[in-house]
């Protein structure tokens, strides 16, 4: 059990967390952050497991870096297309998922 | 008694998912990896042009990547802007008057851009790059945007998309002119490798930073109509 391999272990976990908020929750803010929890946890697996293998390896690095920028950009751009969603509905979550207790006016 | 159900259902699913995700790993991690890829990067990285190995797996050896990620970055800018109503990306409700604030990004604003600059150049020997680079350029805007420092120039007009296509369409030259001169797509000819990967990051920096700025300013939905139109229900 080396440090590198907990990273990877945590990633999974955090897989599972945000899975479970992704699946559990409805407001679409909270959606979106279980969402990039997920995210997190792949890309601490991406690092973390090669690391234990062979000592650092900077291509899974370089392709997490990339993956880094585009959940950023895609992280903005679900919460422009969320705040459009809310303007135009009042809604902050989907349609069908009546449970939800911060939702607005339905 | 449905409601608990369900979340007991939804954590068991999750659960297992971890609890099989977390097994794969644990397998896998003491099989030793079939290519020595960190040995193999050492060895080419003089053929690369630049020292530092993540920039030169980023923007040589899988240039791929990164040409379709600031493709990816230009559709996102782009869908973001269609869907903000405004039609400058300064908001004239967020100019202040604190002089403060003004004292204070006086100071930094030059600052970040320095940090900046200093980030895309350090990109070639040590961590750094383009998109640590952007990522400051774009919050130095941020931070010119809610300090309400003018920002004529983002006007979603012809420098705004011109800012936010040069980085792919740089790219996108590069690697098709590479093509045509009988290298293969994306590999840079011998000789001026350092100069050509200098000048994508330049231009790749700029254009992200715009994406994220562009992203940020076309969140709020200022219209009035609008949000008469969502409160009214």
């Amino acid at each position: 059990m080396t440090a590198p391999l907990l990273y990877a272990l945590v990633g999974a976990m955090l897989c599972g967390i945000g899975l479970f908020g992704l699946l559990r929750l409805s407001h679409l803010l909270r959606k979106l952050l279980a969402f990039n929890i997920m995210g997190s946890g792949v890309f601490l697996v991406m690092v973390g497991l090669p690391q234990h293998q062979g000592g650092q390896d900077p291509v899974p690095q370089a392709l997490v870096l990339t993956g880094i920028v585009v959940a950023i950009a895609a992280t903005a751009l679900a919460i422009v297309l969320i705040r459009r969603y809310y303007h135009l509905s009042g809604m902050t979550s989907l349609e069908g998922e009546t449970t939800s207790r911060e939702g607005g006016p339905e | 008694m449905i409601w608990t159900l369900r979340t007991l259902f939804i954590a068991v699913v999750c659960l297992a998912f971890t609890g099989v995700l977390a097994a794969s790993i644990w397998t896998i991690a003491d099989k030793p990896s079939p290519v020595n890829l960190p040995q193999l990067l050492s060895e080419n990285l003089d053929r690369s042009g630049v020292e530092h190995p993540v920039t030169a797996v980023l923007l040589n050896f899988r240039s791929y990547d990164t040409l379709l990620e600031i493709g990816v970055l230009v559709i996102a800018g782009i869908a973001g802007i269609s869907m903000a109503k405004t039609a400058t990306l300064e908001d004239p409700e967020l100019r202040t008057s604190d002089s403060l604030l003004y004292a204070l990004q006086r100071w930094f604003v030059p600052l970040m851009l320095v940090l900046a600059g200093y980030l895309l150049w350090a990109g070639s020997d040590r961590p750094g790059g383009a998109f640590q680079a952007g990522a400051v350029l774009a919050a130095t805007g941020v931070l010119m945007r809610l300090g309400g420092i003018p920002m004529e120039f983002l006007r979603p007009g012809r420098l705004l998309r011109l800012g936010l296509a040069l980085g792919f369409t740089v790219f996108l030259l590069v690697a098709v002119a590479s093509a045509i001169g009988g290298e293969a797509f994306l590999a840079y000819p011998p000789g001026i490798t350092k100069t050509l990967i200098v000048i994508i990051e330049s231009v790749l920096t700029l254009s992200i930073a715009m994406v994220l700025l562009a992203l940020f300013v076309s969140a709020p939905v200022n219209d009035a109509e609008d949000s008469e139109e969502g409160s009214s229900s």
